[in-house]
């Protein structure tokens, strides 16, 4: 951080926060898909991991990156589809079966990825905005991921679609009341199980995110429950794709605020600072929740309502 | 024998009051508590590397951070002619404690209700609140013990290698034995079994550790997909109460 001083905290800050949100992007956009269709999954934790290695893997393999990105969709999306089918039998709790898709999906990862926590793939390119600046923290600060930008587009479309598409309004139909959609004969289950395997299509890209762009590298501990905090993400966010994005924003920033403190001096309680976030929301949550009414925006068929 | 019983008196109200949190969260706030348990879970690991690696660090530990060593004499030592540790022991007189209490009591008759119907509880005139923060004090003290119980017979000291996800393979366990305490005994044995074997399963097939991760997430997906048999079958037909 020399040249800057202390101002390196605040950029170091903003330009974490674009390299960490961008996971966070994804997952929650995801989750936002599959919870405004009626259904929770916990187990984009797994999915985010599978996409992760998936992502590496393919890349490494195949030299491209970006056929990494579409593998680890790929995965995602079959994650996606698993859950969203089991959960369409009845009596089948999808909150449960979330916890049992993450501990598959991360056995799943760590089993096949094994081969590939040595070697190194090639990675994500990222299209320097900062090149105007003479200052090296300013020009790493600014180096911005496509992905990220394709995330951006993705939460205003989604935002779009929800209101203004036909498919938009009968995810959050079915979301809202699965008897009425029902009665205007639209087949719940098939929409919710489309619904949650596309949220795993963009978790696993989110964990593509993580293996092939920041860290950049495949290893067990690569991802720090992401995946899980993109749950209460979305809470957070009032189901609404775009307040996702300044959300998981807010959420990288908060991810990434310890390790800058401590590049400057601040070093006792580092544990603690990672486990910001996870106070955050659970104080956001504390905060937002009520015992007497549901949150506003909440799809009316998620059981964390009922 | 008094300090072990400290020690285990200590995790259990150390676990009990953590998920009892959760519990009083769900029921005044309204918050989820698969959720809030899930944050409360990832806090209390950060909490754990804190106090390991900072106020009670062993300066002799370098590689590996843990707390200094609880001493031989605190160890609890394995049950006299086998080769397995007191923990064993302990956990069975857990379940039957919770059997009793689950099936014998008034209080568990109680929870078994709010469990069944929290609305016709709360007409029935039950204390929902209190009862759903003490069957959550409970599970955690469970968790809590089981802590203890691996830093007092297994590590000796706290360390990072306890955090090893026993609480999600616990969960696992709870469906499995379809949440009857006594079942729980030779579930958790299968179980840890199967974990067990991980070691073996690298050093004689080759195969990576995460086998038994596969193994299990499998297993709780079909079991939780099994959940919709449940009735149609005669063997899955609950019996009349």
């Amino acid at each position: 951080m020399e040249g800057l001083g202390l101002w390196g905290v605040p950029v170091a800050v903003l330009g974490g926060a674009i390299r960490v949100s961008t996971p966070f992007l994804f997952v929650s956009l995801g989750e936002c898909i599959t919870e405004r269709s009626g259904r929770i999954n916990l187990g984009l934790e797994g999915i985010l991991v599978t996409g992760a290695m998936t992502g590496y893997a393919v890349s490494y393999v195949s030299g491209s990156p970006w056929l990494g990105v579409l593998a680890a969709g790929g995965a995602g999306l079959l994650l996606g589809l698993l859950h969203g089918v089991i959960c369409n039998l009845p009596r089948v709790n999808d909150i449960a079966v979330g916890i049992g898709l993450m501990l598959f999906g991360t056995g799943l990862a760590f089993f096949l990825g094994k081969p590939y926590v040595q070697p190194k793939a090639p990675t994500l390119p990222a299209i320097p905005f900062g090149a105007w600046s003479s200052s090296p923290q300013i020009r790493a600060a600014l180096d911005v991921n496509p992905l990220f930008l394709i995330g951006i587009a993705l939460a205003v479309a989604l935002g779009w679609a929800f209101r203004h598409t036909r498919w938009g309004l009968v995810v959050r139909m079915v979301g809202d009341s699965a008897d009425a959609a029902r009665a205007m004969g639209h087949d719940v289950a098939r929409v919710r199980a489309v619904s949650t395997g596309l949220g795993g299509l963009l978790s696993g890209i989110g964990g593509s995110f993580l293996s092939l762009y920041y860290p950049g590298s495949w290893s067990e501990g690569l991802s720090s429950g992401q995946g899980l905090m993109a749950v209460a993400l979305v809470i957070f966010a009032r189901w609404n794709p775009l307040h996702c994005f300044y959300a998981a924003l807010l959420f990288g920033e908060r991810a990434r605020s310890g390790p800058a403190l401590q590049s400057v001096g601040f070093t006792s309680g580092y544990y603690l600072f990672n486990a910001a976030p996870y106070v955050v929301t659970l104080a956001i949550m504390i905060a937002t929740c009520s015992p007497r009414r549901t949150l506003a925006g909440a799809p009316g068929e998620l059981s964390i309502n009922r | 024998m008094g300090v072990k019983l400290a020690m285990a008196v200590a995790g259990m109200i150390a676990g009990g009051l953590w998920i009892a949190l959760a519990g009083a969260l769900r029921q005044y706030r309204g918050v989820n508590e698969t959720i809030s348990s899930l944050l409360l879970t990832y806090i209390a690991i950060a909490v754990f590397n804190h106090v390991v690696e900072g106020p009670l660090r062993d300066p002799a530990s370098l590689n590996k951070p843990s707390t200094t060593p609880i001493g031989d004499v605190n160890m609890l030592g394995q049950l006299p002619g086998l080769d397995v540790h007191w923990g064993l022991g302990w956990g069975i007189i857990f379940c039957a404690a919770m059997a009793v209490l689950m099936r014998h009591t008034t209080q568990g008759f109680a929870l078994r209700i709010v469990g069944g119907n929290a609305r016709a509880a709360r007409l029935a005139g039950l204390p929902v609140g209190r009862l759903v923060l003490f069957a959550c004090f409970l599970g955690g003290a469970a968790a809590g013990l089981a802590g203890m119980v691996e830093v007092a017979a297994v590590h000796g000291s706290a360390n990072a290698s306890l955090v090893a996800g026993y609480g999600y393979a616990g969960i696992l366990v709870a469906f499995i034995a379809r949440q009857n305490p006594l079942a729980i005994v030779p579930v958790a044995i299968l179980l840890g079994g199967i974990s067990a074997s991980g070691g073996m399963l690298q050093r004689r097939l080759d195969l990576p550790d995460a086998t038994v991760l596969v193994l299990q997430g499998v297993a709780f997906l079909l079991i939780l997909a099994s959940e919709t048999l449940y009735g149609r079958f005669k063997v899955f037909r609950p019996r009349s109460a």
